[in-house]
């Protein structure tokens, strides 16, 4: 095991060495850094030339550059250390890639764990649905992401989502029409999602569309978009269906410990959602409250699920613990749109923002720069989570397919265990297995950010040092990215493949 | 009971389907692909637009198409340059995509900008499907030295970011739409190649390859006669999924202004230089973007069809057969593997010609057993 890992250790350096050669050499040929010189008439145009010459070493044959730049490089195994050069306008590319790293961190990371919690969710489903009428409109609509090109989708969710939702906001009113289209959409998707014979579609499909349209036109009516809330009502509403849907996954209806453990959770929520309102509404509250918080939820959650018991405790107390968490979550979300119609008077009423990751200059309380940070990253977000949700949906699917076909599936149903026991544990769990790879892979893809997205949304991330770079004709930078997108895509390669062989043992790493 | 008589008795319960008795592979294979609708459907819209593209404004000022206006030519902007194409009652009018802001024909320019996208796509598929054939297949195939060398290259090739290529490209005054085809197509190769060595190691242990080596065959008729047509299946679902991805690359370097640079145009490209009139003149961000969408969907569902008719396997594997009859999936391993019995780890890829054609003989044997 240490002489494989010793051995890929070896092989990625030299690989990184070789690429980063190559990297260089193309850099250089991509573009001439002086060129916005030679062009100009500046009078002082020779010195200009001569000082950037010095600051790149133009002066030396890219070989030798590549080895200046390297012999810089090398000393960041040393930390503060780091020499990866300057930029053209005289900022050292460390700095650069210190500011960019953690605003493509915060855009990327929660995009891709969306996609993967609603990828996977939406291919095992389809798979356990093979061929139904869900599983073919699934089917076309991933195949529609896939080849949806990002650009197209980041201008179209900049035009809809942005500019006419906030036009929408200024006056939030919806028309029957709408309402009834609405209705008419969520009719057809319920229709499709719960299946069945054709009597049973219809039937879904008419409570469907009647109740999506009458809540709409409610909201619509009660101005909700302008002053939105949860209240202990809906809070009670969506608790129910988490505590009912977690306690299915988990337990089994038919345990009832769990499904009352799970629900004596959502009471508490909704009593803690007063009791902490003082808390939350203090000036000094920040993230670390809110995460204290949590805690207390996953402990109290684990707590009535010990206490309820009975002869199986680990299912109560984990259907209950995440019951809680995610109740939890809704008081949360419920006070961060009491302070919303705040948000929108401080944003003149235009509050989904487009340009950048905050706006500049905000003053407000930690609900409002959290609304602030929503809304700018929610557009790119999902145009980020609708083009990669489509490969985990396939992968997920098809890898869940083939589990499912497995002696040992059989061999569960064989022996009497529940559908949702053969499911949950037995298949789901193994089909996962595959996907671990294609997640370390992605990671490792994560930190080259998304560049188009960045370049739409005009996020400072590393997309946008490094097309920057490379539209400027600076080299430094466009190095710098590939550097730290180099190290971490070959360092997840080789945690992908160790990762596979420690969750199949079938597979091993050979020496 | 034995595995024979195992493999007799599922084989007894199940039925061949009439009409696929007797059929070669490849017969059967086109067979299940022209069963496939959606690839049907993507295969004459595809085969639509690209005759539109090509014909409308004809290519490379050889031959000028059947429509009227040059995507170069200005001429006096109509209505503001709203489309005219209407469905009902079905007519183009004078600009059925509309016009941009300096009166340029909008249809015209949309299929000039779809002839270079599918040339960079096409070019793309074919140069990348072509290195990554040779890569894969020399070092699945001789293994060793030959192996390590070609395999660390790819894991060279990999990381450097496409990104890089199409601004060598851009910011050189030369270079032009083929070069950049080229260029992407020498930096696209290394999924393929992944591929077809996986391939290649697990035929290459097959009696076959023995059988002809012993045969007296050479290391290139055992690659070219024997490996290589069983591989075919991967090849062909690949190179497609590659040309998706290709259109998708392209659009998005010349949207960035790294790949196709005007004065000639891309799908990419025309909405780049059109996302700001999108208040204005939506159309003229529309129609591209619905060709590129067109296009690659097409492509994929074309891939889709593909895999399905390659590797029957997939396909049969129902699930809700599985859980009310006793189904036995192990038998669509032993029917794809040719080999009685093999674990399904084994099976990388569908068998298709030569050793492969055993399968169809074996079911009508055992049927009749």
């Amino acid at each position: 095991m240490a002489s494989y890992l010793l051995r890929r250790l070896g092989v990625s350096l030299l690989i990184l060495l070789g690429a980063s050669f190559l990297v260089y050499v193309l850099v250089s040929v991509s573009g001439d850094p002086l060129a916005e010189y030679r062009a100009s008439n500046k009078p002082n145009k020779d010195q200009l030339m001569q000082q950037r010459t010095e600051l790149l070493h133009l002066n030396v044959p890219v070989v030798g550059r590549y080895f200046i730049w390297l012999s810089g490089a090398v000393k960041c195994v040393i930390p503060g250390k780091c020499d990866l050069g300057k930029t053209i306008s005289g900022q050292p590319v460390t700095d650069a890639l210190a500011s960019a790293i953690p605003s493509t961190l915060q855009l990327v990371t929660t995009a891709i764990l969306l996609a993967i919690i609603i990828g996977v969710a939406i291919g095992i489903v389809t798979a356990l649905r093979q061929y139904s009428g869900f599983d073919y409109s699934v089917t076309f609509v991933t195949f529609l992401f896939f080849s949806l090109p990002s650009f197209w989708v980041a201008v179209l969710l900049k035009e809809f989502g942005a500019i006419r939702f906030n036009d929408f906001l200024a006056n939030p009113t919806i028309s029957v029409a709408t309402a009834v289209g609405l209705g008419l959409i969520s009719g057809v998707l319920w229709a499709l999602i719960i299946g069945g014979t054709w009597k049973r579609r219809g039937i879904t499909f008419a409570i469907a569309a009647v109740a999506s349209a009458a809540v709409v036109i409610y909201l619509g009516a009660s101005q909700w978009f302008a002053y939105p809330g949860l209240g202990p009502v809906l809070v009670a509403v969506f608790g129910a269906a988490i505590a009912v849907g977690l306690t299915v996954l988990f337990a089994g209806l038919q345990n009832r410990r769990a499904l009352y453990s799970s629900l004596i959770m959502v009471g508490l929520g909704i009593v803690a959602m007063y009791a902490v309102r003082p808390l939350l509404d203090r000036s000094s509250t920040n993230i670390w409250t809110i995460v204290v918080l949590g805690i207390l939820a996953v402990g109290a959650g684990l707590l009535v699920g010990w206490l309820m018991g009975g002869y199986d405790r680990g299912q109560s107390m984990k259907a209950a613990s995440l019951t809680s968490f995610l109740v939890a979550g809704l008081v949360l979300l419920d006070r961060y749109m009491i302070s919303w119609p705040q948000y929108v008077s401080i944003t003149n009423g235009r509050p989904i923002g487009t340009i950048g990751a905050a706006t500049p200059n905000l003053q407000g309380d930690f609900w409002i720069t959290g609304l602030d940070k929503f809304s700018h990253l929610v557009l790119p977000t999902i145009a980020l989570l609708l083009i990669s949700l489509a490969s985990y949906t396939r992968y997920s699917r098809a890898s869940m397919l083939e589990v499912m076909g497995q002696d040992y599936v059989r061999t569960a149903r064989a022996k009497g265990l529940s559908e949702r026991v053969v499911v949950t544990r037995h298949a789901f769990r193994n089909a996962l297995i595959p996907l671990a790879t294609v997640v370390a892979f992605d990671i490792g893809q994560l930190l080259g950010g998304a560049v188009i997205t960045e370049n739409v949304f005009s996020i400072r991330g590393m997309g946008q040092l490094f097309i920057q770079g490379l539209q400027r004709q600076d080299p430094n930078p466009v190095m710098g990215f590939f550097l730290v997108v180099g190290i971490t895509a070959v360092a997840f390669n080789l945690i992908a493949d160790l990762a596979y062989s420690a969750l199949d043992p079938r597979v091993r790493v050979t020496a | 009971m034995s595995q024979q008589e195992r493999l007799t008795d599922t084989l007894d319960s199940r039925e061949v389907p009439e009409d696929l008795k007797g059929l070669s592979q490849s017969a059967l294979v086109r067979k299940r692909f022209l069963g496939h609708t959606g690839a049907i459907v993507s295969l004459v819209v595809l085969a639509f637009v690209i005759v539109l593209a090509v014909t409308s404004v004809g290519f490379g000022g050889v031959w000028h198409g059947w429509w009227k206006y040059d995507w170069k030519e200005t001429t006096t902007i109509l209505n503001g340059g709203h489309p005219t194409l209407s469905l009902f009652p079905p007519s183009l009018g004078e600009h059925p995509f509309g016009q941009d802001s300096i009166g340029r024909d909008y249809f015209a320019m949309t299929m000039r900008g779809a002839q270079i996208s599918l040339l960079v796509t096409v070019m793309v598929g074919l140069i990348s499907g072509l290195v990554g054939v040779i890569v894969g297949s020399l070092s699945g195939f001789f293994r060793g030295i030959t192996e390590s060398i070609l395999m660390r290259f790819t894991d060279i090739v990999i990381i450097i970011p496409l990104l890089l290529l199409g601004a060598v490209v851009a910011f050189n005054s030369k270079a032009n739409v083929f070069v950049l085809g080229a260029l992407l197509g020498l930096t696209a190769w290394t999924g393929m190649a992944r591929l077809v060595r996986g391939d290649f190691l697990t035929l290459r242990e097959r009696e076959f390859v023995d059988a002809a080596r012993l045969a007296g065959a050479s290391n290139g008729r055992i690659i070219f006669k024997h490996i290589l047509p069983n591989a075919i299946g991967v090849i062909t679902v690949n190179t497609t999924l590659l040309m998706s991805s290709a259109i998708l690359l392209e659009t998005a370097l010349s949207y960035l202004g790294m790949g196709v640079r005007p004065p000639d145009t891309s799908l990419g490209l025309l909405i780049s230089e059109n996302q700001s009139a999108f208040q204005t003149r939506p159309w003229l961000f529309w129609w591209p973007g619905l060709f590129i969408v067109v296009i690659c969907l097409s492509i994929n569902f074309i891939g889709d069809g593909l895999r399905d008719a390659f590797d029957p396997r997939q396909k049969k594997l129902v699930l809700k057969r599985v859980k009310e009859a006793d189904y036995d999936p192990l038998l669509e391993a032993t029917q794809a593997s040719a080999l009685p019995g093999a674990p399904l780890s084994e099976i990388v890829g569908p068998p298709v010609a030569a050793g492969g054609a055993l399968t169809t003989v074996e079911l009508e044997e055992g049927g009749r057993r």
